[in-house]
């Protein structure tokens, strides 16, 4: 039985601009994966909770907020603390393309800014997740 | 009727014989698309003609400026009276930082403030919750208590200036504080003039600032309308906003559609409230956005206007002719621009700030360019703010009212656009009302699914987005963003922490508590919010009470 | 540590881990639950279901968080419909539960019925003696909205609950025709809305017609939303639980349930073994060829291919 990919779907921090979310998840779901979409408002803790007891493959965060460099990066680290650095966790919004490689450091694995074609969003998931051993 | 029977049937004869020739010449040179599509998706024929409006009675439907139902313009003289109201939202960091890029804006000619507040001040929290790391300062100004509002809008005289809140859930408290700042600056209540966003339905809808349930958030509202009404008469209670529905993705018609569904909710809510509708009805306010199809834009605000005049007359027997007109704020559409090639957004910009122009618009904020990146610089917003003054003062659409009027098109796609957001209206009536189909998720479940469609066909490539999915270069890295200093989040902390430490704490505890026994019953909440705020209560403070009190609110999300 | 020491120590991620390989499909799941099945059987199984937009991730929601109080620990499964066209799912039945995500007490697993019927997945079940074996005090099984009859839920869960709300006008039908004799207690919520009174009285009329039982399902009203009616379910349930203990109808339920459990996995196993063997594969095509040319019949060739597994 193939299982399909899962990908915990999460909005940081405060704002509330969830088109790209929601779109993104409608994306990933008509790819054939299971998303589970957490709604607004999420702390890094919820997110890495919802992530380790979902046993996702990765952790897609849309933040518009600007709070990216503080909110990501605290996601990342959790999940380590409980022996989770296999899941994959990638970050979308207006998100200016000089904190990137600051993100990308604190192991945030791709950053997709406006305009990025959702298949490319499926595509880096598909090609990025780690096989659940 | 506006046209003469028999030359309609002899129109109607030219033109089946047109199309039949015509067609015959597309079997060999077929047009550039099979079908071509509105902004909105909306299909677009090759051509319109008087057959398209033959049911239009021009007394009707479409009237004299200033003149019911108000399709051509809520004023006899539009911009030839006086210009819309150049106003740029903005606000970030701190009061101080957000007070001198006000005083920058009136500098340059703006003519009306419009403050952008951080996300904790949006959802009622103060600079030091928990939920508020990373977000202090960040999209908006933040304001934890009287004393930030005091420093906002020092040096600036609050008789002199109108000013627009965007704020919502804790619209009340925000308000109470714009009073105590006037106050002290020796300006009375009924001279103050602007706007408070004050619409909690779209936020459940579409931009998430959200605190309290349904129920007493409509509560708070109606106690707004009704203190404003005797105390601040010049001031709009509400800004009944479509813009960020549109934002999420929704089409024209269906930013009509909810708006106005939202509206009917609000005039409902307060007549239950016992309020009369030519009371607070003059004072409702709306918010719409300008996306790039500039006709179907055009379109869109003369239905809406048509629309809500009818609304108010037939369905709410107003008898105020204010009570029918739609005044509206536009703002540029933010998802239209793109983060590719931004200076390119100066041009979307040009174009969305003619459609609201045209479209007869009382105020209107220009995005600047850089804003698919981050908040704007200076110079992008002077940019932004240039274009309209191009437009009010060199394009010369602005001599004349409602040009576009008479337009074979433009008056079959504001009759097409009326009539589809009624559907939706009647839709949503029938759901009992608009606040019942936000819980079943329906309105939100029509946005998303016109925001996907939109989204595919920008990824198919059917629609052509300059510079993204067509015309693309490479491109270095934008630079000489603005940044927020990240020690704003420190430093409100510390303000806040100073100020608990300096006020009467007894006092505060009193107001917040007469405040808490008053949200309990069903006195107007409006003149305790005031004491509280007078008494340095923060904005945290307060709508904790609130909470405490009515609860929160849970979304609902169809995907 | 091993993943299985983990478990028995209440371990999140091995708990996420292990209802993965069950998912999956991978040995290891089983394998798990084979070495620890005698650990479960604490926990005590909640169903909940109803048609879509009842309201049941609120409800749950609501009753977590009072059952939080008590200091017991909960996990909740909670099961979405698949697309069938694409296998994908959007699973959005956290957005309810936010609050607990938070409470260090509650571990929240959502899945995709990735073609099950039945309101469940099939890996529901055995998620549930996962959970379980963690050391969950209280499992809450949230069911996909379905309208029909076949509610696989009532088979693992001790006390089910059947929300409906009102105005929903058909579905009261379609209760009729067989969910009534799945719910034990029932809840008519959003009860703040036109019509609760009606549903409520038509509810009772129906399970009255039902006949004599030794349980009387109560039929109660709550507006989850605003935490309203969560006390007095609580209550029934905990009486329902009462019932079951002291008729004895809680062991014979879960003896039943194990038996039903056997079962299942024999039919699975069965079923495994025609559709992944290749030399049943080729028997089962040539028996199509010859019943479509009237030369068999699908009675014989079941026998056929039953007696062909069984010498294996």
């Amino acid at each position: 039985m193939e299982r399909p990919i899962r990908v915990l779907v999460a909005k940081p921090g405060l704002d509330g601009h969830d088109r790209g979310a929601k779109v993104i998840a409608r994306a990933l779901r008509d790819a054939g994966m299971e998303v589970i979409y957490t709604g607004l408002r999420q702390t890094p803790e919820q997110i890495a909770n919802a992530a380790i007891q979902e046993d996702v493959d990765c952790v897609a965060m849309s933040i518009l907020s600007g709070a990216h460099n503080t909110l990501l990066p605290k996601v990342v680290h959790l999940l380590k603390e409980e022996g989770a650095d296999d899941i994959l966790v990638i970050g979308g919004g207006v998100i200016p393309d000089e904190d990137i490689p600051g993100l990308k450091e604190e192991g945030i694995q791709a950053v997709f800014t406006p305009g990025t074609p959702t298949q490319v969003t499926v595509d880096f998931i598909k090609s990025h997740v780690t096989p659940r051993a | 009727m506006l046209y003469d029977e028999d030359q309609m049937s002899v129109l109607k004869k030219a033109v089946e014989e047109e199309t039949a020739k015509t067609q015959e010449k597309l079997q060999k040179r077929p047009e550039r698309k099979e079908v071509f599509t509105t902004g909105s998706g909306e299909p677009v024929k090759r051509y319109y003609t008087p057959l398209d409006n033959a049911s239009m009675d021009y007394m009707d439907d479409l009237g004299l400026p200033g003149e019911y139902p108000y399709t051509r313009g809520v004023q006899p003289t539009m911009y030839r009276g006086k210009l819309w109201t150049m106003r740029m939202y903005a606000g970030f960091a701190t009061a101080e930082e957000s007070n001198r890029r006000y005083k920058f804006l009136v500098e340059q000619g703006s003519s009306g403030l419009s403050v952008a507040f951080d996300l904790p001040t949006q959802i009622g929290y103060d600079s030091d919750h928990p939920l508020a790391e990373g977000e202090v300062g960040k999209v908006g100004v933040a304001i934890d208590s009287l004393a930030d509002m005091e420093r906002l809008f020092d040096g600036i005289p609050l008789d002199k200036v109108s000013t627009s809140m965007t704020i919502n859930a804790p619209a009340a408290v925000l308000l109470a504080m714009y009073i105590a700042v006037a106050e002290k600056q020796g300006v009375s209540a009924e001279q103050l003039r602007g706007t408070i966003q004050n619409d909690i339905l779209k936020e459940y809808i579409a931009r998430g600032t959200y605190i309290f349930p349904t129920e007493p958030s409509m509560r708070l509202i109606t106690d707004i309308f009704e203190y404003c009404s005797q105390n601040v008469p010049k001031w709009n209670t509400i800004s009944i906003s479509g813009y960020h529905i549109r934002e999420a993705g929704s089409t024209a018609a269906q930013e009509v559609g909810f708006t106005l569904a939202d509206g009917i909710a609000y005039v409902e809510a307060a007549l239950k409230a016992g309020l009369h509708i030519d009371d607070f009805a003059p004072r409702l306010s709306f918010f719409f956005n300008a996306h790039n199809d500039l006709l179907e834009e055009v379109s869109k605000y003369r239905a809406a206007r048509r629309l809500w005049a009818r609304i108010m007359k037939d369905r709410f027997k107003a008898q105020d002719p204010r009570s029918m007109q739609l005044k509206f704020h536009t703002q540029t559409g933010g998802s239209t621009l793109t983060a590719q090639q931004p200076d390119n957004n100066i041009v979307r910009v040009t174009v969305q700030t003619l459609a609201a122009v045209l479209g007869g618009t009382q105020s209107l904020h220009t995005n600047s360019r850089d804003e698919a990146l981050a908040l704007p610089t200076e110079d992008s917003v002077r940019i932004a703010l240039r274009t309209q003054q191009i437009v009010a003062n060199e394009s010369g659409v602005t001599e004349v009212i409602d040009p576009l009027a008479g337009s074979y098109y433009i008056e079959a796609k504001t009759s097409e656009i009326e009539e589809a957001a009624m559907k939706y209206i009647e839709k949503i009536d029938a759901l009992g009302g608009a606040a019942k189909a936000i819980d079943t998720g329906y309105i939100q479940q029509e946005i998303m699914d016109a925001a996907y469609a939109y989204q595919k066909s920008v990824e198919s490539g059917e629609r052509i987005v300059v510079g993204m999915n067509k015309y693309q270069i490479e491109e270095a890295s934008p630079k000489g963003l603005l940044r927020v200093d990240p020690a704003v989040g420190e430093m409100q902390k510390n303000q806040l922490e100073s100020l608990k430490s300096n006020r009467d704490n007894a006092r505060v505890k009193e107001t917040l508590s007469a405040l808490h026994t008053a949200c309990e019953g069903t006195e107007n909440v409006m003149p305790l919010i005031l004491d509280a705020v007078k008494a340095y209560a923060t904005l945290g403070e307060i709508c904790d009470v609130m909470r405490d009190v009515f609860g929160e609110y849970k979304q609902t999300v169809n995907l | 540590m091993d993943v299985k020491a983990k478990l028995l120590e209440g371990n999140k991620r091995a708990a996420a881990r292990i209802i993965t390989w069950i998912e999956s499909g991978d040995p290891r799941g089983y394998e798990c639950l084979k070495d620890l099945y005698a650990h479960a059987g604490h926990a005590y199984v909640i169903g909940i279901t109803g048609p879509p937009g009842a309201g049941k991730s609120t409800l749950t929601d609501q009753l977590v968080k009072r059952i939080r109080k008590t200091g017991k620990k909960v996990s909740i499964i909670a099961v979405d419909p698949t697309s069938p066209f694409t296998g994908g799912a959007i699973l959005g039945d956290r957005i309810r539960m936010n609050d607990l995500t938070s409470d260090a007490g509650v571990f929240i697993r959502s899945m995709g019925a990735r073609g099950y019927l039945g309101g469940i997945s099939e890996a529901t079940a055995p998620a549930i003696k996962v959970l379980d074996i963690m050391g969950s005090d209280v499992i809450i099984v949230e069911t996909v909205g379905v309208g029909q009859s076949e509610i696989d839920i009532v088979k693992h869960a001790d006390t089910t609950v059947m929300v409906t709300v009102p105005g929903l006008g058909d579905d009261i039908q379609t209760i009729k025709a067989g969910i009534m004799e799945i719910g034990d207690v029932f809840v008519v919520n959003k009860a703040d809305r036109d019509g609760a009174k009606r549903t409520v009285l038509e509810l009772e009329a129906m399970l009255d017609f039902n006949g004599e039982s030794p349980w009387r399902p109560p039929v109660l009203q709550a507006i989850a939303q605003q935490g309203k009616g969560i006390e007095v379910l609580i209550e029934a349930i905990e009486k329902h639980e009462q019932f079951l203990r002291e008729s004895g109808v809680f062991e014979a339920h879960r003896r039943r349930n194990i038996k039903s459990e056997i079962l299942e996995l024999i039919k699975k196993a069965v079923m495994i073994r025609v559709n992944d063997h290749s030399e049943t594969e080729q028997m089962l095509d040539a028996y199509v060829d010859q019943i479509a040319a009237h030369e068999q019949n699908p009675f014989t060739a079941a026998e056929q291919i039953m007696a062909h597994i069984q010498f294996k």
